[in-house]
């Protein structure tokens, strides 16, 4: 099943009353499956895709190479949970391979990003080192492209 | 002063000009109009297809292909209709590539009518058949299929159309415009009809791949069927290759190598770049045919949904990507209907006429389109319908 939450990972938008035409079900059986989802921590938040490049305001995103030591009992989780809970960092994902965590931290300048790792996030206890690179342009997330590829022209109208 | 109406074919001058082309002028004109009028899917070409195509143009493969088509895209062809219809087709014998399905219907015409034959046209039904065999010398016998059936074609009504002069049946399902499919117990009952006569079937199978909750079947894979069957399908609407022009035919040899000689002198070959493409979507495409007709289906259903809210009669299509409401409630033709939908509300959708005048109070809308498209045109649907009833 699970098509409700593909559907809302694709749109969020879609209401109660359109989920369920789509799927033959009664507005009531949406409902009680989203609610199921949430409780669950399935379902854990509804957000809206931006494209700041376009506003004028400074912003940068980093991409951040963290290699850390495991701790004993607790693996990477408790120094994953140490980064998590500062509000600048927006994500974090344990990795295979050369490093250990994918952070990815957004701030107002360069200088604001560089600071935070050089304070916060390299001194913390078994962080062994630190690769940062700043995100110079999106072009898609999530499955949608930020700039529009242009429409055809001439298109015949009516077949 | 050349007098044109005496150098022109008196076959051509006697055809009518598509009647869906009359709005064309009225929307070019209008801001925030909203079609749902144009049958082709709003997806573009899955990229690892384009690509297939772009890199053959790379490496330079800019020439002609063999008449028939490449021999590793025909061989495609003929695992790809063992794989999802279990048809089986000689690929170097029984399959010509076409520029698209509609060149496919053009030669199965060319190669079997005769002047004076019949040939037998569901209607409603994509506008190009009726034309195609007037330009033969044919005689179009229309029969029309009804709401109550689901728009399929019964045995009664079509041994009613049968004379001495029948030569083809024309087969065009999933169907344009009204989304009706035809079963395989549909299938048997009409090959009961056909399979001890001298009548060829010609099935327009281009909307094969788009089908919701039921299995399209092909009536070539009817008992006694195939050898008195050309199935014509092709890249357009299943892969949403429509641009790229390529389609194909097959059926049985003594049909399909005389066929091969109008495509040769005619046509020559399907585009190349095309060709190339196709292979790479036979071989790795099913995946995306599932993706689109998953996304066709969550529309489907919310366009139906929506138009029976709103009050209108809509009979479920199962296929293509069509519904096809009736419009009688609201007392106006469909003509009408059309013109000051577009013209009050911005919306572009086809009157059924345009496909057959059995399709008079009935109207088509296309649901490849976005969602938030649908949606639009549907609350607007809801304003110009209750508009009718003060």
């Amino acid at each position: 099943m699970y098509e409700i939450l593909k559907l809302l990972e694709n749109d969020c938008r879609l209401t109660t009353e359109q989920l369920a035409a789509m799927l033959d079900m009664s507005a009531e059986q949406v409902s009680a499956e989203i609610e199921k989802y949430t409780r669950e921590d399935i379902l854990i938040g509804y957000q809206a895709l931006i494209n700041w490049d376009k506003i004028d305001i400074e912003n940068v995103t980093a991409l951040i190479e963290v290699k850390v030591t495991p701790q004993r009992g607790e693996g990477f989780d408790r120094i994953a949970e140490r980064i998590y809970q500062y509000d600048e960092v927006e994500s974090v994902y344990l990795m295979s391979g050369s490093f250990d965590l994918t952070v990815i931290i957004s701030g107002k300048s360069l200088k604001s990003v560089a600071l935070f790792v050089a304070q916060k996030l390299a001194i913390i206890d078994g962080v062994t080192g630190t690769a940062t690179h700043f995100i110079l342009k999106k072009y898609k997330e999530k499955h949608k492209v930020f700039e529009k590829q242009p429409e055809q022209e001439e298109r015949m109208m009516f077949v | 002063m050349i007098d044109y109406s005496s150098v022109l074919s008196g076959a051509v001058t006697s055809l009518s000009p598509s009647g869906i082309r009359k709005f064309f002028d009225i929307l070019e004109d209008m801001k925030d109009a909203i079609s749902l009028g144009v049958g082709e899917p709003d997806f573009v070409t899955p990229w690892h297809i384009r690509d297939a195509g772009i890199y053959s143009l790379e490496k330079g493969f800019t020439k002609y292909t063999s008449n028939a088509g490449m021999t590793e895209l025909r061989r495609e062809i003929a695992r790809y209709l063992a794989r999802r219809f279990a048809l089986k087709y000689e690929p170097l014998k029984q399959i010509i590539v076409t520029v698209g399905g509609s060149e496919g219907i053009d030669l199965c015409m060319r190669a079997l009518v005769n002047p004076g034959d019949e040939v037998i046209i569901p209607v409603p039904s994509f506008v190009c058949y009726g034309p195609i065999v007037t330009l033969c010398g044919g005689t179009p016998v229309y029969l029309e299929t009804k709401v109550e059936d689901e728009f399929r074609v019964t045995p009664e009504a079509l041994k009613a159309k049968i004379t001495p002069r029948t030569k083809v049946l024309l087969l065009p399902f999933p169907s344009n415009p009204t989304g009706g499919i035809m079963e395989k117990a549909d299938l048997e009952a009409i090959a009961d009809v056909i399979r001890d006569t001298n009548i060829m079937v010609v099935s327009d199978e281009i909307y094969s791949e788009l089908t919701y909750g039921r299995k399209h079947c092909s009536i070539a894979s009817i008992d006694g069927m195939y050898e008195r069957t050309m199935v014509v399908n092709g890249f357009s609407k299943s892969y949403a290759m429509t641009g790229w022009r390529l389609g194909y035919v097959c059926g049985p040899e003594p049909v399909i190598s005389q066929m091969y000689k109008i495509h040769q002198y005619a046509i020559m070959c399907a585009p190349t770049t095309s060709q190339y493409a196709a292979i790479e979507a036979l071989r790795d495409g099913d995946k995306d045919i599932e993706a689109m007709r998953k996304e066709y289906d969550y529309r489907r259903k919310y366009l139906i949904d929506g138009l029976r809210k709103i009050g209108l009669e809509c009979f479920e299509p199962r296929g293509a990507f069509y519904v096809f409401p009736s419009i009688k409630s609201t007392g106006l033709s469909s003509e009408e209907f059309c013109e000051r939908f577009l013209i009050e509300q911005k919306v572009a959708v086809i009157a059924g006429t345009a496909f057959g005048d059995c399709g008079e109070g009935f109207v088509r809308m296309c649901y490849a389109s976005s969602l938030e498209n649908i949606t639009e045109a549907l609350n607007r649907m809801d304003k110009f319908v209750n508009s009718l009833k003060r």
